[in-house]
């Protein structure tokens, strides 16, 4: 790093200290972006308990950087691609239904562990461009350029609008899909057409928060705003709240320390959701 | 090919480690635990890193750290069954701590973190030691015979607690056991395969068996074999390919066995066949 930063405990010196370089302010205004689309998008996964879809895509962005890398392609181009191919693949089994189904979890698994040993290949191909799997996996805040930032800004106008678009069906085909479907809503082009939003917003947000750690903006805030509340708007809000929060506080927490950001934001993250569930079972006892 | 020891150590450890997974994977993707499986298996890396850093036998931490796990999700949630919201968060953070531990390590010991990570996270299995090999070998099989005692018991309490409670089987016991054994599978097997690839053993071959037959205990023989199949295939492959990891081509030929099989059911399910099978009827072995 440029300069030492160092902790004065003048909070006025200390937030001017944080927009003090170009790097740290595309940090925050990426971890702002990424943090809105994925715990907007997230409340619906928790909702409808796609957990293991959503972590088998975000694990896609290793082969997707690893293959762009390879192919001679921008990285964030191959996040996307790899993503929504993988989407593609998940889209004739993911039944977006509260109840598993064994078959349907084999096929996310296969697809997922594909997609890593594809991008093992890729990288044993290729050593020498990339340093390690480390930053891919565990990601890093500090190598974001302006037009990686306009970039997300697009992705995530594009795929609020298309979820805001799909909202009222998909809360319905998400609660009850029978009635749902019943009623006329196209239940499997609303699951395929989810399942491509979730591509491009967990595309996006793993370029900040590396494949491996998507979860901690994506599944706990949401998780968390269920647990306070399950009205969609207030939760929806709540949420975006919750991964704001978590992203800002882990960013400036990062710059001060030595230690990498994905650490930070997952056990904020973790911590929260943490006390939620134990204030929630303390509340249900005293009942 | 077998001339070499590292190749023979390879093969040995290699075929057991299939044979558990394959086996006891065809119950994980029965018991819808699939995920399950895969937070064991990130778990399992970042136990070999916190034994790194702490300087101890990479063992020690995969064990310690998969059977903890394996422990808090079967303790989260009745029936040993936790909810995948649950299991995805706390994972998070738990590679989270992964990360820091990185952060430690690369600081403490220069260069050293790369590798660590590397082969944690995608297996070495051409590294391993004649007596790692064998011990790997012994532990799949142990594990195979275990799960293969228990199979009716763990069939029924699948398919139906309440009528296995009335049975007197301990549900949740065994449920809790078999997460036991699925923490113990994945802590051996990360060392060959890597902490990623592990759950591609575990749910390919299982997904392959079970689109071709709905009999349990053929299913569960098929789906061994499927994974030691894939195993062989893919040591050899990588053997005389020497750009292709072993890894990928044992997860590659795995997955594609599943997709062979899937299309394969698809077809001859629009024959009408017999019915699938329900909890009342599962075969005496």
């Amino acid at each position: 790093m440029s300069a030492n930063p160092s902790l004065s405990l003048n909070p006025i010196a200390d937030l001017r200290q944080l927009f003090a370089f170009p790097f740290m302010v595309n940090a925050l205004e990426a971890g702002t972006i990424v943090a809105v689309l994925a715990s907007v998008v997230g409340w619906y996964v928790v909702l409808r308990r796609q957990t293991f879809a959503s972590h088998t895509l975000s694990v896609m962005a290793f082969p997707g950087a690893t293959g762009a890398a390879l192919a001679g392609l921008p990285i964030s181009l191959g996040y996307y691609l790899a993503c929504t191919l993988a989407a593609l693949a998940l889209g004739p089994t993911s039944r977006g239904s509260r109840r598993r189904y064994g078959s349907e979890t084999a096929t996310i698994g296969t697809v997922q562990t594909v997609g890593l040993a594809a991008g093992f290949l890729f990288l044993s191909l290729n050593q020498a461009v990339l340093g390690g799997p480390d930053s891919l996996l565990f990601g890093t805040f500090l190598g974001i350029t302006r037009s990686q930032v306009l970039i997300l800004l697009a992705v995530a106008v594009a795929s609020l609008g298309a979820l805001t678009a799909l909202a009222r069906p998909l809360l319905f085909a998400s609660v009850d899909r029978e009635v749902a479907r019943a009623s006329g809503v196209p239940v499997a082009l609303v699951d395929a057409g989810f399942l491509l939003i979730l591509a491009l917003a967990i595309a996006a947000t793993s370029q900040l928060t590396g494949a491996l750690l998507v979860f901690a903006l994506l599944v706990t805030p949401p998780a968390c705003a269920q647990l306070v509340t399950m009205r969609p708007l207030a939760g929806l809000a709540l949420s975006v709240g919750f991964a704001l929060a978590i992203v800002w506080l882990g960013l400036g927490i990062a710059y001060f320390t030595i230690y990498p950001i994905g650490f930070y934001i997952t056990t904020l993250a973790f911590g929260l959701y943490l006390l939620l569930r134990v204030s929630r079972a303390v509340r249900e006892r005293r009942r | 090919m077998f001339s070499h020891e590292f190749v023979r150590n390879a093969w040995l450890a290699g075929t057991f480690i299939a044979l558990a997974c394959g086996s006891i994977g065809w119950f994980v993707v029965l018991r819808g635990q699939v995920f399950a499986g895969d937070a064991l298996s990130h778990v399992a890396f970042v136990g070999a890193i916190a034994a790194a850093t702490l300087g101890v036998d990479e063992r020690v931490g995969l064990f310690a750290l998969t059977l903890a796990m394996a422990g808090a999700i079967g303790a989260l949630g009745r029936r040993a069954v936790a909810d995948d919201v649950t299991i995805g968060t706390a994972f998070a953070w738990i590679l989270g701590i992964g990360v820091l531990l990185l952060a430690v390590l690369a600081t403490s010991s220069a260069g050293a973190s790369g590798i660590t990570t590397a082969n944690t996270l995608f297996g070495s299995i051409y590294s391993l030691s004649a007596s790692a090999s064998e011990i790997a070998a012994s532990v799949g099989l142990a594990l195979t015979a275990l799960v293969l005692a228990a199979a009716r018991p763990l069939l029924l309490s699948t398919l139906d607690p309440e009528l296995a409670m009335l049975r007197g089987v301990p549900v949740r016991g065994l449920g809790l056991a078999f997460l036991g054994a699925l923490a113990i599978v994945t802590a051996q097997s990360t060392q060959a395969v890597g902490a990623l690839l592990l759950l591609g053993l575990i749910a390919a071959p299982a997904g392959a068996a079970g689109a071709l037959t709905a009999r349990p205990y053929l299913g569960v023989a098929l789906s061994g074999a499927i994974a030691v199949g894939a195993m062989w295939g893919g040591l050899s492959l990588s053997y005389a390919i020497g750009s292709l990891p072993p890894s990928s081509a044992i997860i590659g030929l795995a997955a594609a066995a599943y997709a062979t099989a899937a299309i394969a059911g698809r077809l001859r399910r629009r024959q009408p066949g017999p019915e699938p099978l329900s909890a009342g009827e599962i075969p005496r072995a």
